[in-house]
């Protein structure tokens, strides 16, 4: 793990972000922002960019693929403000864990919400590394849960967090 | 796609083997994903952490496993995904997504998922669950 400069050390956050919510975030889901996904990761199967294929295959329109669904809280013009609110460098940060639990499939031309809030906030090795926990919700203009995530952010600190 | 019938305990997912990441993927990955983080495509903040280059996204190698389960189910047939990333992911790295299925249960598949980079570096673990 390389050494971070002082200017990156910061003291340990305040436990009482945690259970906070942070704003919800809608996006359509564009099939052009699809295309655009799926050619960032090199996919090459047709159901995701061909909306023939994806019909053919008993989607309603170009289905999400399994992660894209992380993009939606990253929509908010200052995605990482949150980080920053509560005292993280976002140069100090990893991202430890992710998950995502499907309950509707999503596709485009959806109106989705993600509706995150921060979870526990603890750290481990004497300070030097952080965690903080958070879960969203993905709901559809009705109100139906379309998926779960949760993620596990970690922060990285060089001094222990003694600051 | 594999006919579901035919998923038993054990098998092995057709691994997937990924060229290695350059700057250009991180920049469109950055974009298409909505992840702007500087340290992903910018070589001047990833050094004024102390760092001596960009690494990619680990949302990007969460990708390319969720690319082996959809070559080999219905993207509507994932019930559950979830990883660990266990080390950074440098630029040039070059991933190999697998997959096997260690349980079936009511109807339910779970599958264990890796991904390696060829020096043999474990990059992410984690599951999904599947319907059949």
């Amino acid at each position: 793990m390389p050494e971070f400069p002082p200017s990156l050390r910061s003291p340990q956050m305040d436990q009482s972000v945690i259970g906070q919510e942070l704003p919800p975030v809608t996006m359509t889901v564009d099939a052009g922002r699809l295309r655009f996904f799926a050619k960032a990761i090199g996919e090459t199967n047709p159901v995701f960019t061909d909306l023939e294929a994806a019909k053919a295959a008993g989607h309603r329109d170009l289905p999400v693929p399994p992660t894209f669904l992380f993009a939606i809280e990253l929509e908010s013009p200052d995605s990482f403000g949150w980080l920053a609110d509560i005292g993280v460098d976002l140069r100090r940060v990893l991202h430890g864990e992710q998950s995502f639990t499907y309950h509707s499939p999503a596709v485009a031309g959806d109106v989705l919400t993600a509706t995150p809030r921060i979870g526990n906030v603890y750290s481990k090795k004497g300070g030097t590394l952080e965690f903080i926990e958070k879960a969203s919700t993905v709901t559809r203009e009705n109100g139906d849960v379309v998926a779960e995530l949760t993620s596990v952010i970690v922060v990285r600190n060089i001094d222990g967090g003694s600051k | 796609m594999t006919a579901t019938q035919d998923i038993t305990i054990g098998i092995e997912l057709p691994p997937l083997q990924i060229a290695p990441i350059s700057r250009t993927t991180l920049a469109l990955f950055a974009g298409a994903s909505g992840d702007h983080n500087p340290m992903h495509v910018d070589i001047d903040v990833a050094k004024s952490a102390g760092l001596d280059d960009v690494f990619a996204h680990g949302m990007l190698s969460m990708a390319y496993l969720g690319r082996l389960l959809t070559n080999w189910v219905d993207p509507q047939a994932i019930r559950s995904y979830r990883v660990r990333f266990a080390s950074i992911t440098p630029v040039h790295g070059k991933p190999t997504a697998t997959g096997k299925v260690v349980a079936i249960e009511n109807g339910l598949a779970t599958l264990e998922l890796t991904v390696a980079l060829d020096d043999g570096t474990v990059t992410l673990t984690g599951d999904a669950v599947v319907a059949l």
